[in-house]
């Protein structure tokens, strides 16, 4: 039976929770932000070796399931005296997991500028590091921004996973809940709730950025 | 024919070939630009004209042969008396005395007007931003655009967009200038106007022009030198008098005579 008073009560525990899942999600995604811009563009290098492997790196992470991931930089780096805490880890894994798909994001975006682009800002003789902050990368970002918004969301979605290194998120505070109360109905209910609202919040907030983007 | 000037060449191509894969694009090319001098460059399409260019530009490298910009070598380096591919921090070095304006105009489509043409002054040339706003305005006001200033690419017609390319080329000050089929993407009404701009920066002279062209009127009246190419090599060369007027080998004739007929 449902209880709506015990519903309340466990309220403060979960949101506080969803404090620890949203600030994950922010961190794990600047670090895939980062991480696959940096990916994209190794792959990208003229030396053969070096792109050879940035491809591999992609390869392989994409290949591997982020729980394997995520217990080898929590439970396994220990043995070779790297010791990270459970929000270190989880947002490292999830980062560097998210990086290796959004480097194709990216690589999608960077092969949709036009040659003549790159060609143009040879002629005016700009270094590679000045054509790709100012000409490519604008070009290539702003059109790939609604997949990326919707990476975040998927990654959002994803960061229950980090209760199995022990993180405290709104997962793991639901299912602390009911081992305590015997009570799971409510708990896990309401955090499909949260889930829920949050998704639908930043897609919207995703759209309405896009907009503002294409008008200019 | 003689076009050797008392001044050292600004450019000097020397047996210069250029292959993609099986096909041979130019055949040890031989080519001296003179400091000033205006050179067109007519031929049939796949002749390699438009290659001669974007070898200087570096963008594309050549097969064998080298260039020279200024008495130095584009695309080697000595080293040791030994002619060695250089790196790109020494294309850089070289790069800045040549221009380019494109076929496609390759505008920067996310950058104002303005922008497009203060860009490269800035953040190549190290210029402050007052500096290059001034040369910028100063530039798109002689190819007529200086109301355009905070428009967008997209919002100029094909004719205003390749006078801002110009205008972004010219305001690094080139010493080699490279207009490669700048019209053969406009709409006829356009062309005219493009056309115009390059024959007033022509006439103030001190900036060498390497001038691609399907236009045979513009090149008579520009060109201090007509050369024509043909299956990747130079076929023939002289002035606009000699080459429209008593042009020497059939391969010409044949192609002046189908644009007389047209």
């Amino acid at each position: 039976m449902w209880s709506w008073s015990f519903t309340w009560s466990t309220l403060p525990y979960i949101l506080d929770a969803m404090k620890m899942t949203i600030l994950a999600t922010i961190v794990g995604f600047a670090i895939a932000l980062v991480g696959g811009l940096l990916l994209a563009m190794g792959r990208r290098s003229k030396n053969r070796l070096i792109s050879l492997i940035f491809t591999g790196v992609i390869e392989f992470v994409r290949s591997t399931p982020l729980l394997v991931q995520l217990y080898f930089l929590f439970y396994g780096l220990p043995a070779i005296g790297i010791s990270l805490g459970p929000f270190t880890a989880g947002v490292l894994g999830l980062g560097i997991h998210y990086s290796a798909y959004l480097s194709e994001v990216y690589r999608s975006g960077i092969e949709a500028v036009p040659r003549g682009q790159w060609e143009a800002a040879k002629a005016l003789n700009f270094t590679r590091w000045t054509m790709w902050r100012r000409i490519i990368l604008p070009q290539a970002i702003r059109p790939v921004v609604p997949v990326l918004g919707n990476y975040l969301i998927v990654m959002f979605k994803e960061t229950p996973v980090l209760s199995a290194i022990t993180l405290v998120e709104m997962l793991m505070a639901a299912k602390m809940i009911g081992a305590e109360s015997f009570r799971y109905l409510e708990a896990f209910t309401l955090v499909g709730i949260l889930f829920l609202i949050l998704s639908y919040a930043s897609s919207l907030l995703i759209r309405r950025l896009e907009l503002k983007w294409n008008r200019t | 024919m003689n076009f050797a000037s008392k001044e050292a060449p600004v450019v000097r191509y020397r047996k210069v070939s250029k292959s993609f894969g099986d096909l041979t694009i130019l055949r040890e090319i031989d080519l001296d630009i003179a400091p000033g001098e205006k050179i067109a460059v007519i031929g049939p399409s796949g002749s390699g004209k438009t290659t001669m260019a974007r070898l200087l530009m570096t963008l594309e490298e050549p097969s064998s042969g080298t260039i020279e910009v200024d008495g130095e070598h584009l695309w080697h380096k000595n080293v040791n008396g030994k002619l060695v591919r250089a790196d790109e921090k020494h294309l850089h070095s070289i790069r800045g005395k040549i221009g380019m304006v494109f076929q496609h105009f390759n505008l920067f489509p996310h950058m104002s007007i303005l922008r497009n043409v203060t860009e490269a002054p800035i953040h190549v040339l190290g210029l402050d931003k007052e500096e290059a706003i001034d040369r910028a305005i100063t530039m798109l006001r002689k190819v007529g655009l200086a109301d355009k200033l905070d428009h967008y690419p997209t919002q100029l017609s094909g004719g205003q967009k390749q006078r801002v390319a110009i205008a972004r080329a010219l305001v690094m000050r080139p010493k080699v200038m490279l207009f490669d089929e700048v019209t053969s993407a406009l709409d006829p009404e356009l062309v005219g106007e493009v056309l115009a701009v390059i024959r007033e920066i022509a006439a103030e002279g001190e900036m060498a022009m390497l001038l691609i062209t399907h236009e045979m009127d513009f090149a008579r009246d520009v060109a201090d030198r007509i050369i024509f190419t043909d299956g990747g090599r130079i076929v023939e060369q002289g002035t606009p008098e000699q080459i429209f007027y008593k042009p020497e080998s059939p391969r010409l004739q044949t192609f002046l005579s189908r644009f007389r007929a047209g």
